[in-house]
């Protein structure tokens, strides 16, 4: 080897480490990942701003009146209001809307995925579903004036509140998560692999032995998830109840009130709690029993949610 | 086995044939229900809005303002306040929802997307009547009312702020997933020729998602003109508003007209046609979000028949 | 080691076997190659000018094939050639697909499957299936295989029908201390004879299976086959494959479909269907030929 070509082979060596050296800063790369992290942390200190402004406007009831506070029920005196009335309210309805929601919307989503032959009508069923869960969930409530509020007094049941109680919010609730159901459902159920049907055809079962015995066990925790969730939603719901004649004021549940009473009655629920608190002309209500009434259904709400990631992650398998 | 095979051994049982169609029934007869559900909305809002509309005097839907109950309709004084307040929100959610999007995306590592995704979600389970609280107790006094120092407690800014925030996490994981629906091969392609992932991110993976991404944003967008209870507590004007396109003005929106109509007096039947009036917003209200969805679904349909 | 086993296996035109210790031996016994099938086996199962379409798709063209009882019947041809059609159209798993139409008819035991008043439930619980990918459900081994005669209301020892079909499939051995464990623990061989199992525990007489061995290794592969020959004894097997050399080793006969490209469409048909040991050392069809020889294909 000449010292020549050595000399170029150096060269050549050189300028190739020049070249694929990290050279200078690629300052658009720098702009735009940093504006990425600034937007990210925004968005997460908005979400911790929230609870910890809430948090501290309603410490000093909680210090105060500690669990009397959930469990005191509705009253005019600010010292003694609690949210147990509303509690009530709200698992009356969440379980009038687990029972008409989730056997019609799972249903509904088996029917879709397994049944319903690939045609334009099932397309059509198909986008509606999709249009209902978009439709804004005070239409629903215009929806359960109009006919849900009507009926339960046509079937007897209007009760002291005239059908303005927890049967009428709870059908209307259960049409507004029937959507969500469907649709989470759907996903659960399509997720399931198409070799585990065929498997069930193949030693000779009929299509709802299948379905029964091996594409909705496997779908489970994707469609409990969703009603999980959906449950959470029906529970977090406000405007809906306000167009339906929920009572935004106070009342009275008689001291002996039976659960027929307490079901066909006026009724009130957390979030409804939230909103008429945090209009009351005393203080007290809007600046102190507001936040912590927002403070025990955001705790409702994250239990839900929490248990509905944790069924997510518990049972994320791979076939 | 028998060496002859009749007809009858392979016929099946009966029993389970019948079985088998009236589950099938039951189940169609269920699929059905949403059917039901959009024609009894159908019936309820046209109903009362064609007798509003067939009684009410035409002058009276353009007027100065909304006061249903003293018989002033004025529809633009819903669409603007509606409008602006949306307008807010998207102004918020937009940078917001995607930037996070891309960062949960692209950027992050497995192990944090697994703490973040949740805390995005966590933010999407907060309810509106909360964001509402909140806009009124904390965006107004505290940013609003810093920021201009003229502005009343209620103010339709306060209002399409809390809607910001109510839309942002809706943003972020609706184009979250349409930016992970994009093939890694794509990426890797991109990569291969020698970009960063910046230039990837910008010039690879959100135009292949655009059609998610654009989906997500109308689908906020609908959201925002269908949300009550923020603009029903912060954007004050229970009664009726002015018509005003100032966003440091009290306003109210389609949705928080028929929220404060509803809840104006123990009976919603008010004066005149007020009570009517409430079904004619809500025609209008479910008949704009359902052209909105029809479009955001149509994106989504393209991205997902895309990869 | 794929290269290895088969080329060996051809060189020496001797069947092997895996001893206990799960090693390939090389072993006289057992003939795996059909060799001279009888042909005064009864004919279970007649395909007649059998035509499979997807919706306006014409995916096979007549396909005229009788299959004798108690004999392994292989399909093999090049990828798209409608193999896998056929065999999915003779238990009416076909049925499943909206768009799917059998023509033609395909009798067994003499009766129309596609008869008006057939129930394809029935037809598969007679005629079982082995698919491509092992596919036991996700549930224990024991409900795998009981899962089938359970619907089907066995009337019998359940525990015994399991250990039975478990034997017959040559994997009681290995997973009778686990029997409620779940399939998925089992490795992709043990879960295709779980498969097996599954499919025979209904007592079908028929058992097709599409390229069953497929997504397996060569010693799991093997211990298939094997399988397939044992088996035989009992039931009469229709075969999915692409591996030549595997229809050459376990099938009595071949049938030889190939696909025409015409008209933008690509149907498949039959070419030629005949003794395997014929098919392999003296094709009728140039085309037959071609494709053993590795020409096409």
């Amino acid at each position: 080897m000449t010292a020549a070509t050595k000399r170029r082979e150096e060269e050549t060596k050189r300028q190739v480490e020049r070249a694929i050296g990290r050279s200078g800063i690629d300052w658009t790369s720098v702009w735009f990942s940093g504006a990425l992290v600034v937007l990210l942390l925004t968005t997460l200190s908005i979400l911790l701003v929230l609870i910890a402004d809430i948090l501290m406007k309603a410490w000093p009831t909680f210090q105060e009146r500690g669990i009397t506070f959930v469990t005191d029920g509705l009253s005019l005196n600010p010292a003694t209001a609690g949210v147990f009335t509303a509690i009530v309210g709200s698992v009356m309805i969440a379980t009038i809307v687990a029972v008409i929601s989730f056997p019609i919307g799972i249903a509904a989503a088996v029917w879709l995925e397994e049944y319903a032959p690939n045609n334009r009508f099932t397309q059509f069923v198909d986008t509606t579903v999709r249009n209902l869960a978009g439709v804004p969930s005070i239409v629903y409530g215009l929806l359960g004036l109009a006919i849900f509020v009507p009926l339960v007094r046509a079937l007897g049941l209007g009760g002291s509140s005239d059908g303005k109680n927890v049967l009428a919010a709870g059908i209307t609730m259960a049409v507004l998560v029937l959507p969500i159901v469907v649709i989470t459902a759907a996903e659960a159920v399509r997720a399931v692999p198409y070799s585990i049907r065929e498997a069930g055809f193949g030693v000779g079962a009929t299509q709802w032995e299948v379905i029964r015995s091996h594409v909705v066990p496997s779908a489970l925790p994707g469609i409990l998830t969703g009603t999980v969730l959906t449950l959470a939603r029906a529970i977090g719901e406000t405007a809906p109840l306000l167009v339906i004649g929920v009572a935004t004021g106070y009342f009275a549940p008689a001291g002996d009130a039976t659960l027929a009473d307490q079901i066909t009655g006026p009724y009130t629920a957390l979030p409804v709690v939230v909103f008429s608190w945090s209009r009351q002309t005393q203080a007290e209500f809007a600046n102190t029993l507001a936040p912590a009434a927002i403070i025990v259904l955001l705790a409702v709400l994250f239990i839900l949610n929490g248990a509905a990631i944790w069924l997510r992650n518990r049972t994320e398998k791979k076939w | 086995m028998t060496p002859t095979l009749t007809i009858e051994a392979l016929a099946g049982d009966p029993k389970r044939r019948r079985k088998e169609r009236r589950v099938r029934t039951l189940f169609a007869s269920a699929g059905m229900v949403s059917i039901a559900v959009s024609i009894l909305i159908m019936v309820a809002l046209i109903g009362e809005a064609w007798a509003f509309i067939s009684q009410v005097e035409l002058a009276s839907l353009f007027t100065f303002g909304w006061f249903p109950r003293r018989g002033f309709y004025d529809i633009p004084t819903l669409i603007v306040a509606t409008t602006l307040i949306a307008g807010i929100g998207m102004i918020v959610a937009v940078p917001l929802g995607l930037g996070t999007a891309s960062y949960l995306a692209e950027y992050a590592s497995p192990r944090a997307r697994r703490w973040l995704k949740p805390t995005i979600e966590l933010l999407a389970g907060v309810p509106s009547v909360v964001l509402g609280f909140w806009a009124l107790t904390f965006i107004s006094p505290e940013f609003v009312q810093r920021l201009f120092s003229a502005a009343p407690p209620f103010t339709m800014m306060a209002a399409g702020l809390g809607v910001g925030v109510l839309i942002t996490p809706l943003v972020a994981t609706v184009s979250e997933d349409a930016m992970r629906a994009v093939p890694i091969d794509l990426r890797l392609a991109s990569y291969g020729l020698g970009a960063n992932r910046s230039v990837t991110v910008r010039k690879v993976v959100v135009p292949a998602a655009l059609s998610g991404i654009v989906a997500s944003l109308i689908l906020a967008l609908s959201r925002a003109i269908g949300e009550t209870m923020i603009v029903f507590m912060a954007a004050g004007a229970v009664g009726g508003a002015l018509r005003t396109a100032n966003p440091l003005e009290p306003g109210q929106t389609m949705t928080a007209a028929i929220a404060a109509l509803a809840t104006g007096s123990d009976q919603v039947a008010g004066e005149g046609l007020a009570f009517q009036s409430l079904f004619f917003v809500g025609l209008l209200l479910f008949l704009i979000t359902l052209v909105l969805n029809s479009v955001s679904n149509r994106f989504v349909r393209k991205y997902r028949e895309r990869y | 080691m794929a290269n290895n086993i088969q080329t060996a296996h051809r060189a020496t035109a001797v069947p092997m076997k895996l001893n206990e210790a799960g090693s390939i031996a090389v072993s006289g016994p057992k003939r795996v190659t059909g060799g001279t099938p009888d042909d005064s086996n009864r004919v279970i199962l007649e395909l007649d000018a059998v035509d499979v379409f997807y919706g306006d798709f014409h995916a096979v063209d007549s396909v005229t094939i009788p299959i004798r009882e108690k004999e392994i019947t292989a399909l093999i041809g090049p990828s798209g050639c409608g193999k896998s059609s056929v065999l999915r159209s003779i238990n009416r798993m076909n049925d499943l697909i909206d768009t799917a139409r059998v023509e033609g008819s395909i009798r067994y035991h003499g009766v129309d499957l596609y008869g008006p008043t057939v129930d394809p439930v029935e037809v598969r619980r007679r005629i079982g299936m082995v698919f491509q990918k092992p596919n036991p459900f996700p549930k224990s081994i024991y409900e795998n295989v009981s899962f089938g005669p359970k619907i089907a209301k066995y009337g019998g020892n359940m525990d015994d029908l399991v250990e039975e079909s478990l034997r017959r499939a040559a994997l009681w051995d290995e997973v009778k201390d686990k029997l409620e464990q779940s399939a998925y623990a089992l490795s992709g061989g043990q879960q295709q004879r779980l498969c097996i199992a599954r499919a025979i525990a209904t007592s079908p007489d028929v058992v097709l299976m599409d390229e069953p061995a497929s997504s397996l290794d060569p010693i799991a592969t093997l211990r298939i086959e094997e399988l397939m020959f044992d088996l035989k004894q009992q039931y009469t097997i229709v075969i999915v494959t692409h591996n030549m050399q595997q229809a050459a080793r376990v099938s009595d006969r071949t049938a030889f479909f190939s696909v025409d490209v015409s008209g933008g469409q690509r149907t498949g048909h039959l070419v030629e269907f005949s003794k395997t040991t014929e098919l392999f050392t003296n094709p009728r069809e140039s085309q037959t030929e071609d494709y053993i020889t590795g020409r096409f294909g």
